[in-house]
């Protein structure tokens, strides 16, 4: 049996701040993991890389990475390395990040 | 075709038409050729190992595999030290920022893939007129 | 203090200019991130987990009012309001914006600063012993030593492209306050049988994935021929160090698989070689540099009949250190607050620190590689209100070289390279023993604490080390006992299997609980004790269960 194909999306740092954006199925890159466009095969996962690498004068360090996916169906960290890309530092919870949409 | 770097600007290859021997031909047992010689220099050699050659040698096309490698700086340090003479290449994908030190340490020119030419233009190679710490240290 | 010259200033100028062009060039399209990457880490710009991260020299450690002043100005004005003193006497700005980056270098040329080789693979920041000119074990400065490398090693030519980062420390001292055996170059200023001065050159030290200590390669070079010398250390390892290994490129690997024999042989020819080329230095140039490291002009001696409190009592026994003028005192600040990151400073606290210096010593201050502020020339009749305006800004904390003084690298809340956190960690150790008393009664012990393998944390050389690993997905803390990174060196040893983030903290309890129990009388250290003993009752305590396991066999 194959194995499991885990879901990835494809996320970076913008050229200008440097903030985490998840690259989105509108080809446009958010800075919410909520937006992200999840591969859920191997053949998804070409493309969503191909895509994502479009930018190389707007985002910088491009890469897929797993996730785990929520009730709603949304990309969510699956490793302790993107949840604290996601949230920011954990000694100054005043520089966090919004995770959410407001 | 690679083109050539000098402070002078850019200009095609002028050694294009003649031939670039390895490095081991002077260890191969084949005759040295009478006319003007150039060599490889891989930049995993030994300086040392040319020096009964260098006044024979008119050109030493130094590789640069990457910029990101720069064994060749030494490498052509070392070779004017020992009293190397002639033309000093710097052969490979360098970047217009390396074109100061490169002058420094002893190269003539570069020589540089189209490729890499066609993103950095003539004026990204023109040397910033300055002084440095280590000449002025020196003198 | 050295003051930039004219030559100074136009360097620093021009590549400021320098890389205004390569970020536009950049923003154009012009150069690829591959290629303007290096270019940025040159002037000390890094991309972190969350943004950027811009690395600025505070050359040797030393710096001035004015120059305090100026990061508390970037912090308020490009970044978020503070920032971080690093392990390398350097200061760390997390959050600035790329397009804002040659501006705050222009800030930086405006008080005789950069941010140049911080970063990439060249020589770096060369450090030095943050007592300089006020240790009263010294035999000589070492920052004209470190200033004079400095400036050598500043865009040459030669070394801007190394096959790894090259680190360089300098040390004046008996005691060394710089852990010059865990650089690629240390230097010992030493004297020979006649009197001339020279160094002793140490090579091929490192921590990171394979700790090293540096070995003796020349016992004296004669001052003059530093230069030369070192220039021939650097083009052996340029040539011939390796490069298909990053793990591997370091100096030390060189050193240790070629042989200090044969390393010392290829070095001094090429040495030989270079003296012809250049055999020294300009004297003119030199002298320069070693006058501008004068000592302030001290002010004449007075009585002391100064009124101490048990507060400033307690901060003076840990925080205070003897001058070489008796009437001075050497002032270290704090920048471990119970519970706060370690090394960390606010603006407003960095203000108060340059206007301390300013008002009371001398105008100079010390970054220490232990990531504390010092105030090098402090006249004792000012101790009192020096304790008193840093209490006021959450400064005066009386734990140097206590448990809760920590050194602590970014780890995973900033640090891309990171497996872990560090920070966190710190601070629950910190607040575990917050009680001073407490931490006085268990004494000398540093604790150095590092969120991957690079060891930018020294946690090798911790007394307790910690490294934070990535274990299969979950945060994971493997313990190193027994390091030392004095002149009595050692790289600590592994104590076994690792501990959950939420476990370390009670496994560094248990340890201080073993030490304390096992020390034969009050003013035993906890290093001194296992090197009496050896790592067994510090095992013990760690692994209880491991324990309680053989004694039932
Ligand atoms: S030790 Fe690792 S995690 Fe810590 S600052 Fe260095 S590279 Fe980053």
């Amino acid at each position: 049996m194959a194995k499991r194909f885990k879901p990835q999306i494809a996320t970076g740092n913008d050229l200008l701040d440097g903030d985490v954006v998840y690259f989105t199925q509108g080809l446009k890159w958010s800075r919410f993991i909520g937006d992200a466009w999840i591969a859920t095969n191997e053949e998804a996962a070409e493309v969503l890389q191909k895509e994502a690498s479009k930018f190389p004068n707007d985002i910088v360090g491009v890469y897929l990475t797993d996730v785990a996916i929520d009730d709603e169906g949304r990309a969510r960290p699956d490793h302790f390395r993107e949840d604290f890309r996601m949230r920011g530092p954990s000694n100054r919870p005043e520089h966090g990040r919004p995770v959410e949409r407001a | 075709m690679a083109v050539i770097i000098t402070e002078d600007g850019i200009a095609a290859d002028d050694w294009a038409d003649k031939t670039v021997y390895p490095f081991d031909v002077f260890w191969s047992g084949q005759e040295l050729p009478e006319e003007a010689l150039a060599v490889e220099f891989p930049n995993d050699r030994k300086p040392e190992d040319l020096v009964p050659w260098l006044d024979r040698i008119e050109m030493i096309r130094v590789e640069f595999p990457s910029f990101a490698d720069g064994r060749g700086f030494s490498l052509a340090r070392r070779l004017r030290t020992l009293g190397y003479k002639g033309r000093l290449r710097a052969a490979g994908p360098v970047v217009s920022d390396q074109h100061r030190a490169a002058v420094r340490v002893g190269f003539d020119e570069i020589e540089l893939p189209e490729s890499v030419a066609a993103r950095q233009p003539a004026e990204h190679w023109v040397i910033r007129k300055q002084g440095s710490y280590q000449q002025r240290l020196a003198s | 203090m050295y003051e930039y010259t004219d030559f100074d200033e136009a360097f620093v100028r021009e590549r400021v200019a320098e890389f205004r062009g390569q970020v536009e060039r950049r923003l154009d399209g012009s150069l690829t991130e591959d290629e303007f990457k290096p270019l940025r880490l040159m002037n000390g710009l890094y991309l972190q987990l969350h943004a950027y991260m811009l690395r600025i020299a505070v050359p040797y450690g030393t710096l001035n009012g004015r120059q305090m002043r100026q990061f508390a100005y970037i912090a308020d004005r490009w970044d978020r309001g503070y920032g971080h003193f690093t392990t390398r006497q350097n200061i760390q700005f997390n959050w600035p914006k790329l397009q804002d980056v040659p501006d705050m270098l222009e800030a930086l040329a405006d008080v005789q600063m950069h941010a140049m080789q911080t970063s990439g693979n060249c020589i770096r920041n060369v450090t030095a012993d943050h007592f300089s000119g006020a240790a009263t074990d010294e035999i000589a400065d070492p920052r004209p030593t470190a200033e004079l490398l400095r400036q050598w090693s500043t865009d040459h030519p030669e070394f801007t492209w190394l096959g790894r980062k090259f680190k360089i420390a300098v040390t004046g001292s008996e005691h060394d306050r710089a852990v010059i055996k865990a650089h690629d170059i240390g230097l010992r200023l030493v004297q020979d049988d006649d009197g001339n001065p020279g160094y002793e050159v140490l090579v091929g030290g490192g921590l990171g994935r394979t700790p090293m200590l540096g070995k003796v390669v020349r016992e004296f070079l004669p001052k003059e021929h530093l230069l030369p010398y070192v220039e021939a250390i650097l083009q052996v390892y340029n040539l011939i160090g390796r490069r298909d290994n990053k793990y591997k490129a370091r100096i030390k690997i060189l050193v240790h698989e070629t042989g200090i024999d044969e390393i010392r042989r290829l070095v001094e020819s090429t040495f030989q070689e270079n003296l012809a080329r250049f055999n020294g230095v300009n004297q003119e140039v030199f002298d320069r540099i070693e006058a501008s490291f004068a000592a302030p002009e001290f002010e004449p001696v007075y009585d002391v009949t100064p009124a101490v409190d048990a507060g400033l009592r307690s901060w003076i026994d840990t925080n205070v250190a003897d001058h070489r003028e008796p009437h001075y005192a050497i002032v270290t600040i704090s920048l471990k607050g119970i519970g706060e990151t370690p090394g960390d400073a606010t603006s407003d606290q960095m203000r108060i620190m340059a206007a301390l210096a300013e008002e009371f010593a001398h105008d100079e201050l010390r970054i220490s590689h232990e990531q504390n502020v010092i105030l090098p020339h402090v006249p004792r009749r000012h101790l009192a209100e020096i304790y008193r305006r840093l209490k006021d800004a959450g400064l005066a904390t009386a734990n140097i070289g206590l448990v809760s003084d920590i050194i602590a690298c970014p780890g995973m809340d900033y640090c891309a390279l990171a497996t872990a956190r560090s920070i966190p960690v710190a601070q629950k150790i910190s607040e575990t023993f917050a009680d001073i008393d407490r931490q006085r009664d268990i004494g000398p012990l540093k604790i150095k604490i590092s969120g991957c393998i690079n060891a930018c944390g020294h946690h090798h050389v911790g007394h307790i080390g910690i490294l934070g690993l990535d274990r299969a997905g979950v945060e994971n803390y493997q313990i190193t006992l027994g390091g030392d990174g004095t002149e009595t060196a050692s790289i600590g040893e592994r104590a076994g299997p690792g501990f959950a983030y939420d476990e370390i903290v009670p496994a560094v309890e248990r340890l201080i609980e073993a030490y304390l129990d096992h020390r034969s009388e009050d003013t035993e250290t906890f290093l001194e004790v296992y090197r009496r003993m050896g790592p067994a009752p510090f095992k013990a305590a760690l692994y209880p269960e491991a324990e309680a396991r053989s004694n039932a066999a």
